[in-house]
């Protein structure tokens, strides 16, 4: 029935909270174990999409010897349709930072480094008054920590967290092998705690308001609230805090334009979800969740029964060509494949059935890619392919 | 020393010449002469102590390092889905149309140079292009007019 449902609007992430100085010193009060287990107990996860528990990041990189320890923020926002951490640094922005220096404390790192995309570059004055301000009062009370912003310069996949580092150390952002991880060896081969935007904002909530609160939003799994950036067909396009856990269905009742085709969930590398599955399909992290569950950095494009499918597998796979850093074979040649591919059955010039060998190199890049870019071209192209074969077709 | 020279020296004074200063001192470059020519590559390489082809291969790996000459006025039109699905196309239209030149192209008087962008992050207000680093969403023919209108103005030519 529509309408008969409301999903559930939480306002954390954009609350005005001025009393940040006081959040801080009673962050800095707690011992790094303290905070540790809040964070734990919260059972945040990464909110970038990848979904790794926040806590344990944390702890890890406490635990790692080094004499020196980095944190950072992870704001190479590029996925498409996404678009969250942009605001988020408009609006509250000494939440993120706040929340740097928690993971400081918890880790002994020293200095912050937040990854600004080329693209956000009209941000960065206004981030960096922020900063000064915010460092003044860190000089104040004797805290020895920096912040410090470094632009990107429009590159995809240095939102991963491995290009990221190579690009921050003056390289092209090719994505390193793991192991080792960032929290053994990240930055200048450092241990390094680097966290998504928001999964930053979150923390700043659990250690204000602590983790119970933030425990009882949510479902089994999939704890807490998550930003969700809206676009593609809906009269209300824009971002959203939810809860997690919500059925596909009762997102596209709130947010559909009553002629919902399909939605797709997690950006060009996350899922395509066509109307038949909504019912079954829950917004979260993999669990236990009955039907499908769908993890997401928080981009929900919705496509109504006027788009084209192929129109959109076409413009997904030109962005993953353009965006593959070319290091390892399966991304490279794959994407340029499947593009090719796709267009030679529309064409005519292969037969349908090419399109199952095409799904079986998304496998193969799923297996053997070096990074989440190239493993996940399979998430689009195989939802996309399987669920409107026929409009590659026809 | 030569205007290049010395900006580039300028640059690795201030954030020094390790390699992880690579970026913003490139960046730092492009602000001022909008691309990385093979000569502000090597000059680069040199203040840094490192190969050229270092220099090079990272400055091409990143899409906002141009190392080909640009206008002053970079227009980056957005192309990714949501922006495709919002009438995108009839944005690069307009914009080809007042300026008289294809996507990929320099504006005659190297005044204006018009690529397309992956994702600029503006999905819930497309169509959206950057013009440098200033972003202009919601777009409409009548409006892309208009804001190249006000750039064109801004030279006192046209």
């Amino acid at each position: 029935m529509a309408n008969s449902y409301q999903l559930k609007r939480v306002d954390f992430i954009f609350r005005n909270e001025n009393d940040w100085e006081k959040v801080l010193s009673s962050i800095l009060k707690r011992t790094p174990q303290q905070l540790i287990n809040e964070l734990l107990s919260s059972e945040l996860k990464g909110r970038g999409g990848a979904g790794f528990p926040t806590g344990v990041k944390w702890k890890l990189t406490a635990e790692a010897e080094a004499d020196k320890k980095y944190v950072i923020c992870n704001a190479d926002e590029g996925e498409p349709g996404t678009f969250k951490d942009r605001e988020i640094l408009s609006k509250v922005p000494y939440k993120v930072l706040t929340a740097m220096v928690a993971c400081g404390h918890v880790t002994g790192a020293k200095e912050g480094i937040i990854y600004l995309r080329g693209e956000y570059k009209f941000l960065e004055q206004e981030l960096k008054k922020v900063i000064d301000e915010f460092d003044y009062y860190c000089n104040e009370i004797n805290l020895d920590f920096k912040i410090r912003i470094f632009m990107g310069s429009g590159a995809y996949i240095c939102g991963e967290e491995t290009a990221l580092m190579e690009s921050l150390e003056g390289r092209r952002g090719e994505p390193r092998n793991k192991p080792p991880f960032p929290t053994q060896s990240g930055f200048m081969g450092y241990p390094t705690v680097i966290n998504n935007v928001e999964t930053l904002v979150h923390t700043f909530t659990i250690f204000k308001y602590g983790a119970k609160k933030f425990y009882d939003l949510g479902v089994q799994y999939s704890r807490g609230t998550k930003l969700f950036s809206v676009s593609g067909d809906t009269p209300k396009p824009g971002i959203y805090e939810l809860e997690l856990g919500m059925s596909l269905q009762d997102f596209v009742y709130e947010f559909g334009d009553g002629d919902t085709k399909a939605v797709q969930v997690g950006g060009a590398s996350g899922f395509l979800v066509p109307r038949k599955k909504f019912k079954d399909a829950a917004i979260g992290f993999k669990g236990k969740l009955s039907g499908i569950s769908l993890p997401t950095g928080g981009s929900m494009m919705l496509f109504n029964s006027s788009r084209s499918m192929f129109n959109v597998l076409d413009n997904y796979l030109e962005f993953f060509r353009e965006e593959s850093c070319g290091q390892c074979t399966p991304c490279r040649v794959g994407c340029q494949q499947l593009l090719l591919g796709i267009k030679a059955v529309k064409r005519g010039d292969k037969p349908a059935s090419y399109l199952d060998k095409l799904l079986r190199l998304t496998e193969t890049m799923q297996l053997t890619a070096k990074c989440g870019l190239g493993q996940s071209v399979a998430n689009s192209f195989s939802s996309i392919v399987e669920n409107f074969r026929e409009e590659m077709i026809y | 020393m030569d205007p290049i020279q010395s900006l580039i020296k300028d640059l690795a004074e201030k954030h020094g010449r390790e390699r992880e200063n690579l970026l913003p001192i490139m960046q730092g470059v492009i602000e001022r002469e909008k691309f990385l020519s093979e000569y502000s590559m090597v000059e680069i390489a040199r203040e840094m102590d490192i190969p050229a082809s270092e220099v090079y291969g990272t400055a091409t790996f990143y899409s906002f390092l141009e190392t080909k000459p640009i206008g002053k006025y970079t227009i980056r039109l957005c192309k990714t889905i949501t922006c495709a699905m919002k009438g995108k196309s009839q944005i690069l239209f307009a914009i080809q149309d007042m300026l008289k030149i294809k996507l990929g192209e320099t504006t005659p008087d190297k005044r204006f140079s018009l690529l397309e962008t992956n994702c600029l992050g503006w999905c819930h207000k497309a169509p959206a292009m950057l013009i440098n680093n200033e972003v202009y969403t919601e777009l409409t023919p009548e409006k892309v007019r208009e804001i190249l209108s006000g750039y064109m103005k801004q030279n006192g030519q046209f």
